[in-house]
């Protein structure tokens, strides 16, 4: 991990990744989709409804995870001022954005066929609100002072201090009522989904997982170059 | 299943595939998004760096 803290090593070490990153996510997210729309069983109950749940569900896990992510970077960048860290935390934020954008309308579209309302306030649905009200705070926070350390530094708190809101959302299903079901996959005795609907639900989730990771390394190698540029500008080759 | 069929989604086309076209459209605005800066910062960085070639302004003259 040190040797990472060397932007040039991550510049190099970034380039070699990148093509593999690329492809495993067009190979999940098209096998992905395959599998989803042509595969996968239709639900005893659901009927074909069910299919949202392969872009509803691997967006989900998204989310969260992004954020983790996010926080881990802010938190590596306060402590140890670890160059890269705040890099990882900025280039990460948009893309958690976007998984929750699409979490929200997916499910916000899964709910009015299958519980009859585009969305209640529950717990489940309103942290995962509050998680995508985090990532746009987190984003203008970034950009709300002329001195760019400042802005990095307030959101990196903010995104701290949103962490509390990851336990709840995973644990919002089990804590209180909620339309929303539980966890059906990542659960103590193993998952209770059927494996024809749980094999194109992995594949979709991995392929979701490398466009996230090709993205991030091409996000924060944009920031790098980005970083070198304003240094150059300055007058100031570093 | 024929065209028609899939295409309907036993009912639920109509949050079905706007379900899908919101992912597909989340993700291709980020993909070109990050892609489009990307190729930008690295042509201005080039078109910098020749304009002021690092090598001959190190002070030891590398």
């Amino acid at each position: 991990m040190a040797r990472l803290a060397n932007p040039t090593q991550f510049l190099k070490l970034s380039a070699a990744l990148l093509p593999w990153c690329a492809a495993a996510a067009a190979l999940g997210l098209g096998l992905g989709l395959y599998l989803a729309l042509f595969v996968a069983p239709p639900d005893y109950q659901q009927g074909e409804a069910v299919r949202i749940m392969y872009v509803h569900v691997p967006s989900a896990w998204m989310a969260s995870l992004v954020y983790a992510v996010m926080a881990a970077g802010s938190a590596v960048g306060l402590i140890w001022r670890h160059p890269l860290a705040h890099i990882a935390a900025e280039a990460a934020a948009p893309l958690g954005a976007g998984f929750t954008l699409i979490c929200l309308v997916s499910g916000s579209l899964w709910g009015e066929p299958m519980w009859g309302t585009w969305w209640v306030w529950d717990a489940r649905l309103t942290s995962v609100l509050v998680l995508f009200f985090l990532y746009l705070g987190f984003i203008a926070l970034e950009h709300a002072f002329d001195d760019k350390s400042r802005g990095t530094r307030a959101a990196a708190i903010l995104a701290l201090v949103g962490v509390v809101n990851l336990p709840i959302i995973k644990f919002s299903v089990d804590w209180w009522n909620t339309l929303h079901q539980p966890a059906s996959v990542f659960r103590l005795g193993g998952p209770t989904i059927a494996a024809s609907m749980l094999w194109p639900l992995m594949v979709m989730a991995a392929g979701f997982l490398f466009f996230f990771a090709a993205l991030l390394l091409i996000r924060m190698r944009s920031a790098l170059m980005e970083a070198r540029l304003r240094a150059l500008a300055f007058g100031n080759p570093g | 299943m024929n065209g028609q069929a899939f295409l309907a989604m036993g009912g639920y086309a109509r949050f079905v595939w706007p379900a899908y076209g919101v992912a597909a459209a989340v993700l291709l605005i980020l993909a070109v998004w990050s892609l489009a800066s990307y190729r930008r910062v690295k042509r201005d960085l080039a078109a910098r760096e020749e304009k002021s070639p690092r090598k001959r302004k190190g002070p030891r003259g590398r």
